[in-house]
């Protein structure tokens, strides 16, 4: 697989498939591993940080569910390339930064991603679409025992799994659900939400990890916690809470529909109209307004666009794939222009 | 009074610095005050909140631990104070006395109670059967180093099926 064929290619948690797939856009479980005495890749040299991305890579070459996969090796990429991973969820930011020893395996579905030397030597993720932690568990528990059985993992009985920070220590997993909050915004009670997410701890973030602002409704909830609990039980919980918030917001959806659906259909109506008609557009304005088309969708309000072509537009409005799709570096200006176009194309066919 | 850094404008912000416990006086103007207090915000990172809770209950002064290195990679515990990562999975064990009580106060706990890795896995829930599955265990991991992954796939449904019957007599 290269790079490019991506483009052509929707990954599976962007499908808008599986349970609650209205409320809940993606599942996503990483785990945190390293290889016993190697130095953790902030402080390795050179020398231990080809030997890890060597062995670890040869391990995962032997496993059987990574048959369909490709490694890319971050310092052979451009910079479009490298963004481009990131606008798609299968890297971090900090891994398309200071390249050198680093690499990404995914497989052909993008339901697997594993980070080689990031802050951990391995960090291993899966993706599901929809609301579906314990599928996604299933699959990662199984590719760790796998790459166990070939590695030699940093493990004590008492602490865990060791990682680089200690904020990982322990099970080294995160299980993140990103949620799609539109009605919970407009109403204003997400403030009280996120709030009593953050006395659990859970953390929220927004479409792209850590550091990033919640937009267009968009909120990624992880558990902070990932010592003392199993993995099971950290599953169960964010179950728990995600069910917990899917609940309140569809009824703050139905509360909107009871009380205010004029106003709602208006917005959502407008917000359709802009993107099918816009000629200059920013990203932001358009996950903004694709927030509200996807509301209506779920609600019933929009129903000759499918939830699959406003996830995909999500993506490849962003910068990057914007590029990949002109094959060519385009100035910000220029991606207005070329954005406002793919959205017309995309929408006005349909 | 001029700026410290510009040298151009006058200083009306004074501030007293305390870096490794020299203290130093910085006359600033408001532009460069203002950059320099973004920049402070900046570097205010996670490592700091990290290394701030490893201090919360230590006399400030502790020669000791400042002074303890890693054996395998090398790391001082000055280091990990200073950056917030540890160097490598041995440093758990050369700071467990330190890291142990910051564990908790990050997690809660610091007593694993979840998987480990598959040669190991019976560590958490010793059982009567332990023996036989750690038997098909060594077994397992033998097959896999000469790369005879049928044999290994055999071993593991036996250990799982070993497993699961543990799991369900409780």
């Amino acid at each position: 697989m290269k790079i490019n064929d991506l483009l052509n290619h929707t990954s599976e948690w962007l499908k808008g498939t599986g349970p609650n797939s209205d409320i809940v856009i993606s599942s996503r479980i990483r785990l945190a591993r390293n290889l016993n005495k190697y130095p953790f890749p902030h402080w390795a040299s050179k020398i231990q940080l080809e030997e890890v991305l060597t062995k670890t890579s040869e391990a995962m070459a032997k496993i059987d569910m990574l048959k369909n996969s490709t490694l890319f090796r971050l310092a052979d990429l451009d910079a479009i390339d490298k963004q481009f991973l990131v606008e798609r969820h299968l890297m971090s930011i900090e891994h398309s930064q200071k390249t050198e020893h680093k690499a990404l395996l995914v497989d052909d579905e993008e339901i697997i991603a594993v980070m080689i030397n990031e802050e951990d030597h391995l960090r291993i993720q899966l993706m599901q679409s929809g609301f579906n932690l314990f599928e996604a568990r299933d699959i990662i528990n199984r590719l760790d025992d796998a790459l166990a059985g070939i590695l030699d993992y940093a493990f004590l009985d008492d602490f865990g799994y060791l990682t680089a920070c200690p904020t990982n220590t322990g099970t080294g997993m995160r299980g993140s659900v990103m949620l799609h909050l539109p009605a919970l915004v407009m109403s204003r009670q997400i403030e009280r939400v996120l709030a009593a997410i953050a006395k659990l701890s859970f953390t929220t973030r927004g479409l792209y990890g850590e550091g990033t602002q919640a937009s267009g409704n968009f909120f990624q909830i992880s558990n902070q916690v990932s010592l003392g609990h199993g993995e099971d039980e950290i599953i169960e919980n964010i179950n728990g809470l995600i069910r917990q918030i899917i609940e309140q917001e569809t009824q703050a959806r139905q509360i909107l529909l009871s009380k205010n659906k004029e106003v709602l259909e208006d917005r959502i109506n407008r917000s359709l109209g802009i993107l099918k008609s816009a000629r200059i557009i920013t990203s932001q304005e358009t996950i903004e307004l694709l927030s509200m088309v996807r509301l209506g969708n779920d609600l019933g309000m929009i129903k000759d666009i499918d939830r699959r072509t406003i996830n995909e537009l999500f993506i490849i409005t962003q910068p990057a794939h914007l590029q990949k799709l002109e094959n060519k570096k385009l100035s910000s200006d220029e991606r207005d222009l070329k954005r406002a176009q793919l959205i017309r194309k995309k929408l006005n066919l349909l | 009074m001029l700026c410290d850094v510009c040298k151009k404008n006058p200083a009306t912000v004074h501030l007293t610095e305390i870096i490794d416990e020299q203290m130093n006086e910085l006359h600033l103007c408001e532009d460069c005050a203002r950059h320099k207090s973004a920049a402070m915000e900046q570097q205010f990172g996670l490592s700091d909140l990290l290394a701030g809770m490893a201090d919360f209950e230590k006399p400030a002064k502790d020669e000791e631990n400042i002074a303890i290195k890693c054996p395998n990679c090398n790391l001082t515990y000055a280091d990990f104070k200073k950056i917030g990562r540890l160097g490598c999975g041995e440093c758990y064990n050369a700071f467990r006395k330190y890291l142990a009580p910051l564990l908790k106060r990050i997690h809660g706990s610091n007593q694993h109670v979840g998987k480990s890795p598959l040669k190991d896995k019976n560590i958490q829930k010793p059982g009567r059967k332990k023996a036989d599955a750690d038997d098909l265990k060594v077994g397992l991991q033998k097959a896999i180093q000469r790369e005879d992954f049928e044999e290994a796939a055999r071993l593991r449904d036996q250990i799982r099926a070993i497993e699961a019957k543990k799991e369900k007599e409780g």
